[in-house]
C-alpha cells in the first residue's frame, strides 16, 4: 500500500529528540535508603519540615507493593539500581539568569524547540525547564512578579514560599497516595510551582518542559498549582527523553488546586522515549496527577496529548468538592509498536451541581496496547452530579488491542450518568478516498487521525494544538501500509 | 487519445470482475456505461482511480500517453484523475471545507502552482456550492458524516468543480437525487464539459442522459463492454432491459476459455452492429 518514497523513508525515521546532552552531572549514588533522600534534601538546603515529609513517605513507601492492576506488563523494576538525583553541575548557587545557565543546556533546549530566550515573547509562553532533575531557568519572572503570580522551580518555592507549599503539598494527592506517588514523595527533586493570586488572570500560557538526559536515572518531579479565587490558569507541560536501550523510570505527581471561581486548564504533551520498534528501552511514566475543585464554580480540566512512553500509567482525574464545580478530561493516546498505555481518568463528585467530562480517544498501531480506566464516582452528597464520558477507539493493522475499564459508583440517585464508547478501524476505503483526492497514504491517515481525535485537540492552545497533531503524525508513521 | 485501455481483467481473491475490458476515450468527450447489478461499473471505475483491492493485468492501461499502472491513487489525482465514488466514505472530525482545501493545494502543488489561500479558496468554494444548492452549513461539517444520500452526491460534485480533473469518473452520480437535485447536479457535470476534458458517467438511468448528452454510449455486463453506441443506445436499453444483451454475452462467454491465449478482436462481439472502439 505504501509506495511513496517518503514514507518509506518515513518508516525509518528515528525518534527526533534521541540525543544526549553531554553535561557534567552532580548526582547522589545509586540507591534508596534514609541516606539518600537526607543527601538529596541537603542538597537542596530544604527545611526540616521538608526533610520530615520526605522520610514519612519513605518509610511508608518501605510497606507498600508495587501495583498490578493496570493492564501493562514489564519486567521487575530494581529500585535500588536507579539514581534518584542528578543535576547539571552549576557555578556557584544556581543560575540567576539565563545568561548563567550553561550555554549547552540552552542549546539543548533549542534542539527540543523550546527556545529560553526573547522568542518566547511572541508565543506568550513562560517556560520553566527541568532538566534531568533540577529547574534550570524560568523566564518571564519579572512580568509575572508584577501581577503577583509566582511561578519557579518546586526547589525555589519550598525556600521563597513556604507557607504556601505547607499549606498545599500533599493536600491533593497524599504522599501515602499510592506506591509511585509515595515514592515520589520520598525522592522528588524539583519541579515546577505556580501561584495565582485572587483575581488574576494569568496572560501567558505556563508551560514546563521535562527532560530526562542522564543514564540509569529516574525522574520524580513535583508540580504543585494554586488558583486562588477567581483566578485563571492555562499550563502546559512537555517532556522528551534521550534514546537508551535501558529502560528508566519517571513518577510524577502533579497537584492542582481551584479555589472558588477559579479554573485551572492542565495540558500535557507526552514524548518521552517510547523504545524502538522492536520494544527495547523507553520510559515508564507512572505518573499520578489530581486536581481539587476545592471552591465553589471553580473548573478543572486535564488535556493530554500521549505519545510517547514504552509504558504509561496515567489517571488525571478531578475531586470536585465545591457545588456547581467542573471537571474535564480529554485525552488522545497513541501506542505503536510495543508501547502500552493504561490510562484514563477518576472523576470524583462531592459537590450539588457537579459536572464532569471525559472524551478519551485511543489509537493503537503496531503491537500497541491501548486501555482506559475510567472512573466515576458520586457521593450521596453530590445532588445532580453529572457526567458524561465518550470513549473512542481507534485500530491500525490487526495486531494491536483496545480495552475499556470503565467504573461506576453512583450514591446519589439525582445523578446523571453517560457513557458512550466506540472501536473503529482507519479503513483502506477512508484512506483511498483521500488518495484519490491527491492526499498522501501519509498525509490521508494523519488526517482520519486527526479529525478523529478533534473533540480533545481543540481543547489544546493554539500552538500546543499544531505541534501536537505533527507529533500524532510523527508517532503514527509508517503504521498503515 | 486521453485513456487507452486494452484487454484490462481484474479479479479479487482470484474471483475476476473485469475480463477483457477495452475502451479509449478522448479528451472532450462524455462516455456513459451502463449494466446491470453486479457487472464490474464501479470495480472499472476504481481500477482507474487505482484502488490496489483488485489484481490488475492489462495489455495497455494508459492515461495521457502514461501508463496508469506506474502511478499510486494520489499521482493519478494529481495528474486530473477525478472518481465521483458510488458510495463516499464518511471521514469523522475532518472539516469538509479543510479537506477541500487540502485536496486542492495537493493537486495545485503537483501543477506547480501556489497554494490558493484560506480566503480565497473559502470564497471559491461557497460559490460553487451555492451553485449546487448547497449551504454553508454543509462545508463546516464533517467531511460526509451524517450527509443524507443526496447531500453526499452533490459533495462529490462540488470536489469535481473545485479540482478540475482532466478525466471525471461519475459513478452513479444520479442515483439517490430527487428530481430537483438531479437537474442541478446534472448542470454541475454539464458546466465540466470542455474540449480537454473526458467525463465518462457511470449510471442504471436514461434519465441523467437527457441532461448530460453523452457521444457514446457502452454496455458493461459480465466484466466487459459487450456493446457501444451512440445515445439512442441508452434508450434502448431503457426500454428492452439487459436480458437481451446478457444472452448475448454468456453465449460467448461460453466460448471462453480461461487460460487460453485469445486473439485480441474476440474482446468485441463479433455480432455488435456497431464498431464500438472510435478510431482517432
Ligand atoms: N473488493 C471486493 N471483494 C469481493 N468482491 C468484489 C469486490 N469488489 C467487487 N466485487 C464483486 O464484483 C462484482 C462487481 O461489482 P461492482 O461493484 O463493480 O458492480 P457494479 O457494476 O458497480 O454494480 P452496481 O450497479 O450494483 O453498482 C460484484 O459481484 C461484487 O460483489
Ligand atoms: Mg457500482
Amino acid at each position: 500500500m505504501v509506495r511513496d518514497p517518503k514514507t518509506i523513508d518515513m518508516l525509518t525515521r528515528d525518534y527526533p529528540y534521541g540525543f544526549v546532552t553531554e553535561i557534567e552531572e552532580d548526582s547522589v549514588p545509586a540507591g534508596l535508603s534514609e541516606d539518600i533522600i537526607r543527601a538529596i534534601s541537603s542538597k537542596k538546603n530544604e527545611p526540616d519540615w521538608m526533610l520530615e515529609w520526605r522520610l514519612r513517605a519513605y518509610r511508608q513507601w518501605l510497606t507498600l507493593k508495587e501495583p498490578t492492576w493496570a493492564n501493562v506488563h514489564y519486567g521487575p523494576i530494581d529500585y535500588q539500581a536507579i539514581r534518584y538525583y542528578s543535576a547539571p553541575k552549576q557555578r556557584g548557587d544556581g543560575p540567576k539568569s539565563l545568561a548563567e545557565v550553561d550555554p549547552e543546556l540552552l542549546r539543548t533546549y533549542e534542539r527540543l524547540g523550546i527556545p529560553l530566550a526573547e522568542r518566547e515573547l511572541l508565543a506568550g509562553v513562560a517556560v520553566d525547564a527541568v532538566f534531568d532533575s533540577v529547574s534550570v531557568a524560568t523566564t518571564f519572572r519579572d512580568k509575572l512578579e508584577q501581577l503577583g503570580i509566582y511561578f519557579c522551580s518546586f526547589s525555589e518555592a519550598v525556600q521563597k514560599y513556604p507557607d504556601l507549599v505547607q499549606k498545599y503539598l500533599g493536600s491533593v494527592v497524599p504522599y501515602s497516595d499510592n506506591f509511585f506517588a509515595t515514592l515520589n514523595s520520598a525522592v522528588f527533586s524539583d519541579g515546577s510551582f505556580a501561584y495565582i493570586p485572587k483575581g488574576v488572570r494569568c496572560p501567558l500560557e505556563l508551560s514546563t518542559y521535562f527532560r530526562i538526559n542522564a543514564s540509569e536515572t529516574g525522574q520524580f518531579e513535583r508540580t504543585l498549582i494554586i488558583a486562588d479565587e477567581g483566578s485563571y490558569v492555562s499550563y502546559l507541560e512537555g517532556c522528551t527523553a534521550p534514546m537508551r536501550d535501558r529502560n528508566q523510570l519517571h513518577a510524577a505527581v502533579v497537584e492542582l488546586v481551584a479555589l472558588d471561581d477559579a479554573e485551572i486548564r492542565y495540558a500535557t504533551v507526552q514524548n518521552w522515549y517510547p523504545g524502538d520498534n522492536e520494544g527495547r528501552g523507553g520510559i515508564y511514566n507512572f505518573v499520578t496527577k489530581r486536581g481539587k475543585c476545592q471552591g465553589v464554580n471553580s473548573k478543572i480540566s486535564w488535556t493530554q496529548v500521549e505519545t510517547g512512553s514504552a509504558i504509561t500509567w496515567k489517571y488525571p482525574g478531578c475531586i470536585l468538592m465545591g457545588d456547581n464545580s467542573t471537571g474535564a478530561f480529554y485525552s488522545v493516546a497513541v501506542t505503536n509498536n510495543y508501547q502500552q498505555a493504561d490510562t484514563g481518568t477518576k472523576m470524583i463528585h462531592i459537590g450539588k451541581n457537579t459536572r464532569s467530562t471525559i472524551v478519551s480517544k485511543g489509537i493503537s498501531a503496531g503491537h500497541g496496547q491501548n486501555s482506559y480506566r475510567g472512573m466515576v464516582k458520586v457521593l450521596k452528597s453530590a445532588e445532580n452530579a453529572r457526567n458524561y464520558s465518550q470513549c473512542d477507539s481507534l485500530l491500525i493493522g490487526d495486531k494491536c488491542g483496545a480495552h475499556t475499564f470503565p467504573y461506576l459508583e453512583v450514591k446519589n440517585s439525582t445523578a446523571r450518568v453517560e457513557h458512550e464508547a466506540s472501536i473503529s478501524k482507519i479503513g483502506d476505503d477512508q484512506i483511498f478516498y483521500c488518495q484519490q483526492r491527491g492526499l498522501s497514504a501519509e498525509d490521508a491517515v494523519s488526517t482520519i487521525i486527526n479529525g478523529f481525535c478533534k473533540q480533545a485537540l481543540q481543547e489544546l492552545p493554539m500552538e500546543f494544538a499544531v505541534e501536537a497533531r505533527k507529533l500524532l503524525g510523527v508517532s503514527l508513521e509508517g503504521s498503515v501500509g | 487519445m486521453m485513456l487507452r485501455i486494452r484487454n484490462l481483467s481484474a479479479s479479487v481473491d482470484g474471483k475476476p470482475i473485469l475480463r477483457g475490458l477495452e475502451l479509449d476515450v478522448c479528451a472532450g468527450e462524455v462516455h456513459a456505461i451502463m449494466g446491470p447489478n453486479g457487472s464490474g461499473k464501479s470495480t472499472f471505475a476504481q481500477v482507474l482511480a487505482g484502488r490496489d483491492t483488485y489484481h490488475v493485468v492489462a495489455d495497455e492501461l494508459s492515461f495521457q500517453g502514461r501508463d496508469l499502472r506506474q502511478m499510486p491513487p494520489e499521482i493519478r489525482a494529481r495528474e486530473g484523475i477525478f472518481l465521483a465514488f458510488q458510495y463516499p466514505v464518511e471521514i469523522p472530525g475532518v472539516s469538509n471545507l479543510y479537506f477541500l482545501r487540502a485536496a486542492v493545494n495537493a493537486v495545485r502543488a503537483h501543477r506547480g502552482l501556489p497554494e490558493l489561500d484560506a480566503v480565497d479558496f473559502m470564497s471559491r468554494a461557497r460559490d460553487e456550492a451555492k451553485s449546487l444548492g448547497m449551504d454553508d452549513a454543509m462545508l463546516k461539517r464533517s467531511l460526509n458524516e451524517g450527509f443524507s444520500g443526496g447531500e453526499k452526491k452533490r459533495n462529490e460534485i462540488l470536489q469535481m468543480k473545485l479540482l478540475e480533473p482532466r478525466l471525471a469518473i461519475l459513478d452513479e452520480s444520479d442515483s439517490g437525487l430527487d428530481i430537483d437535485a438531479l437537474r442541478i447536479v446534472a448542470d454541475g457535470i454539464n458546466t465540466m464539459r470542455s474540449v480537454d476534458r473526458a467525463i465518462i458517467v457511470v449510471t442504471h438511468y436514461q434519465r441523467l442522459l437527457n441532461y448530460v448528452v453523452p457521444d457514446r454510449v457502452h454496455v458493461l455486463i459480465g466484466g466487459r463492454i459487450i456493446r457501444s453506441g451512440s445515445k439512442e443506445l441508452a434508450m434502448e436499453l431503457e426500454e428492452k432491459g439487459y436480458g437481451w444483451l446478457e444472452e448475448q454475452a454468456a453465449a460467448e462467454r461460453s466460448e471462453y476459455k480461461p487460460g487460453a491465449k485469445r486473439k485480441r478482436d474476440s474482446a468485441q462481439p463479433q455480432e455488435n452492429p456497431q464498431p464500438s472502439r472510435k478510431v482517432s
